[in-house]
């Protein structure tokens, strides 16, 4: 296979800045970290010499560990920072932050921040890599790249599917940049959920909603679940847990509306009994949750050498 | 001193004419302006070559972070970038640090005003104490110690109850009220104006319906007062219905919208660019334009700068933590001139919006071209280009959104009382 294809990205902030070509050879790369990821020995020394730092500025467990192995299996020299614990508590600000860390010398920054546009914002001012682990409600570029390669290898394409998106899409990263994906690789997106969790004016990103999710899930060949947080469960945007379960909750019920061969996937962590069954979840002929997550070390591995690639060739 | 401008176009919002001619000014009035005027005695003739002549811009909700906040803009700094904006009165928002509440802050900067700025300052006090929405302020001292209205700027008076006492005791003192008519619950946390933008931004986002919503509850407590009430900007269409009802009723209601919501739209946030996060959000194209075509039509009588100055530290920041404001006293003239260029507004209606309109809202002479009134002039190359620098501005702070804007339209000089206090 060959990885020749140019990705003329300084960063990877988000989807909205890649086109189609870029993402086929983001997802081809991953897919031979898939391989590598499966033998006995899985390291490479791609990105040896490299410092990649982990700046969490909001809790993750999964994210953060799946970055940290794709860049250790790489050969990178890792570094984790829990920002809530850190200078910001001092009233240090975003930029001084990032300039003090920039200073450093660091390749590859990785980021998650819980306000839109603050990954943008740090990677303005830094001059190594940024990548995008989730900025508020704006992106999350390589869950959604996980998303895709998770469902290349199931359905075997990544174009002219229908899939569904159903929960929270309002506060949801993850929502908007599988959006753009699947959009850009021409696919028929169906958002499902009430309305109070539904983006203004959604529909003008060329996707159909549905407030009912038996009409959503109709024929459909992906079916993607999102996560409900727990403090948005009552009175504010829903009325209560066994309400939304009750109507948009999925369920085999549900499920046998959508194409017999059609996918479950779920970003993580679930609320097992809130927005998915917790039998469908585990049903290994229907659900491919754990792809999903030994896809995601895979595409964070190929991300991060697709721009230390770059980093390479331009010398600072 | 004793001037003659000649060979001037004189831009008269009043006449609603804009014709060749000379004006005459002395003892710091206009004596008299058209085709022939006489030469007042020992007067310094200004040649003006053909440059538009009007009367200086009143600027209502001009925000001079004394107190509390000297280092963003002082009444100095203020003074001069309002001298070199053409705008030569500045009305003040009493939302400093503390608010503007009491005759004692008043005293302090009106004081402070007259020692240190060119241009004239008329201030405006809070409607409640500490801008908290619970208890008027002392509205008849305030009045005798100048306050020219009474805001509580863009904080909404959410308690009706207290809103509509204050209302009534108002009137009774013949006082002019100024508020940001807003729907308290929905705008909270809004960093943008909901819809498709917002939505791909990911920011928390307000509906334009918000904006209707406060207008209506406002338009109801006026009617029930018979307050004097001038809403201070209305950005979306939604809102003029109401508006244009609320007029044809006889309501003392007038309405005013900021430079920027006129001549830009939420697409130029971009990504994130927090100089073009202001309060409200700024809105869609659609909106924008229904707002030109209000002010065209007069349903809108004033524009206004909303000049707020923020440092570089609260700017450069997260787009939802990044304060809300921009500066505009130096930019609002040619930022206006984009809708006369663009064929929205022709130059006497533009300035009825920067200087007539407002004057006559506040009860000033000045505003006119008329014998008798202040020797308040702007003089100004309506066609010049240029390339808008955000370092060259007199402000302290320096967050304008038109940094790099190529503007159409320059100040040459600037007269208050008929000394000149600008001259480029």
């Amino acid at each position: 296979m060959s990885h020749d294809q140019p990705f003329a990205h300084r960063h990877l902030l988000g989807i909205e800045q890649l086109g189609p070509r870029d993402i086929a050879t983001i997802l081809d790369l991953a897919d031979s970290y898939v391989d590598l990821n499966r033998q006995a020995s899985k390291h490479s020394d791609v990105l040896a010499g490299l410092t990649q730092i982990n700046m969490f500025f909001e809790n993750s467990t999964r994210t953060q560990a799946s970055f940290e192995i794709a860049g250790k299996r790489l050969g990178a020299d890792v570094m984790n920072m829990a920002m809530q614990a850190s200078s910001i508590k001092k009233g240090e600000t975003l930029i001084d932050t990032a300039m003090t860390l920039n200073a450093m010398h660091p390749d590859l920054l990785v980021v998650r921040h819980p306000q839109s546009g603050a990954v943008d914002l740090l990677a303005q001012k830094v001059n190594c890599a940024v990548l995008n682990a989730g900025d508020g409600r704006h992106e999350h570029p390589t869950q959604a790249l996980l998303d895709a390669l998770t469902i290349r290898r199931a359905k075997g394409r990544l174009h002219r599917l229908n899939v569904a998106i159903g929960g929270d899409i309002a506060h949801s990263r993850v929502a908007r940049s599988n959006i753009l994906l699947l959009g850009k690789m021409e696919n028929r997106i169906r958002l499902i959920g009430p309305p109070t969790l539904m983006p203004a004016q959604i529909g003008e990103f060329g996707v159909e909603v549905f407030e009912d999710m038996h009409q959503g899930l109709k024929e459909v060949d992906v079916v993607m679940m999102l996560r409900l947080q727990k403090e948005r469960m009552d009175g504010g945007f829903i009325p209560s847990e066994r309400e939304y379960y009750h109507r948009y909750g999925l369920d085999a019920e549900k499920l046998a509306l959508a194409r017999p061969d059609a996918i479950v996937m779920h970003p993580g962590p679930m609320n097992r009994g809130v927005e998915i069954d917790g039998t469908l979840a585990d049903d290994i002929n229907r659900s491919v949750i754990q792809e999903q997550v030994e896809m995601g070390v895979a595409v964070r591995m190929a991300a991060m050498e697709l721009l230390a690639r770059n980093l390479r060739s331009v010398p600072a | 001193m004793n001037l003659l401008f000649t060979n001037a176009r004189l831009i008269d919002p009043e006449a609603g004419t804009d014709h060749p001619g000379s004006l005459a000014v002395g003892n710091g009035r206009i004596l008299a302006s058209g085709g022939e005027v006489a030469v007042p005695e020992g007067a310094q003739v200004i040649d003006c070559r053909g440059a538009c002549l009007a009367p200086g811009i009143v600027d209502i909700g001009v925000k001079v972070c004394e107190p509390g906040e000297r280092h963003k803009e002082s009444y100095k700094s203020a003074g001069l970038a309002a001298a070199a904006g053409g705008v030569t009165t500045i009305v003040t928002r009493p939302d400093t640090t503390p608010a503007i509440d009491s005759p004692e802050t008043l005293e302090f900067v009106t004081r402070r005003a007259q020692a240190d700025t060119p241009v004239n300052v008329l201030p405006m006090a809070a409607l409640t104490k500490g801008r908290a929405g619970r208890e008027m302020t002392e509205i008849g001292f305030l009045m005798d110690a100048g306050a020219v209205a009474f805001t509580d700027c863009d904080h909404v008076v959410a308690d009706t109850r207290v809103f509509s006492r204050a209302l009534t005791y108002a009137r009774s003192c013949g006082a002019l009220v100024i508020a940001h008519p807003q729907d308290p619950g929905l705008s909270n946390g809004a960093a943008a104006t909901s819809g498709k933008f917002a939505s791909l931004r990911g920011l928390p986002a307000v509906s334009p319906m918000a904006e209707r919503m406060g207008l209506d509850r406002d338009i109801a407590l006026i009617e029930m007062t018979g307050a004097r009430y001038h809403a201070d900007q209305i950005t979306t269409a939604r809102a003029l219905p109401a508006l244009e009802r609320a007029k044809a009723n006889g309501l003392d209601i007038t309405a005013g919208v900021s430079i920027h919501h006129l001549t830009l739209n939420e697409m130029d946030v971009a990504d994130y660019r927090t100089f073009f996060k202001v309060k409200p959000p700024l809105r869609a194209e659609d909106d924008r334009l229904a707002v030109v075509e209000a002010l065209g039509a007069g349903l809108i009588d004033i524009i206004s700068s909303m000049h707020t100055p923020q440092d570089e530290e609260s700017k450069r920041l997260p787009f939802e933590e990044a304060a809300s404001g921009a500066v505009a006293l130096e930019t609002l003239l040619p930022a206006a001139l984009r809708l006369v260029h663009a064929g929205h507004l022709d130059l006497p209606g533009l300035f009825r919006a920067l200087s007539l309109n407002p004057a006559r809202r506040l009860g000033l002479g000045c505003g006119r071209l008329a014998p008798g009134a202040p020797g308040d002039l702007v003089l100004f190359d309506p066609d010049a280009p240029f390339v808008m620098d955000r370092t060259t501005l007199r402000s302290k702070s320096r967050n304008t959104p038109f940094d790099g804007a190529r503007m159409q339209g320059r100040v040459v000089a600037t007269y208050v009382a008929g000394t000149p206090v600008y001259r480029r």
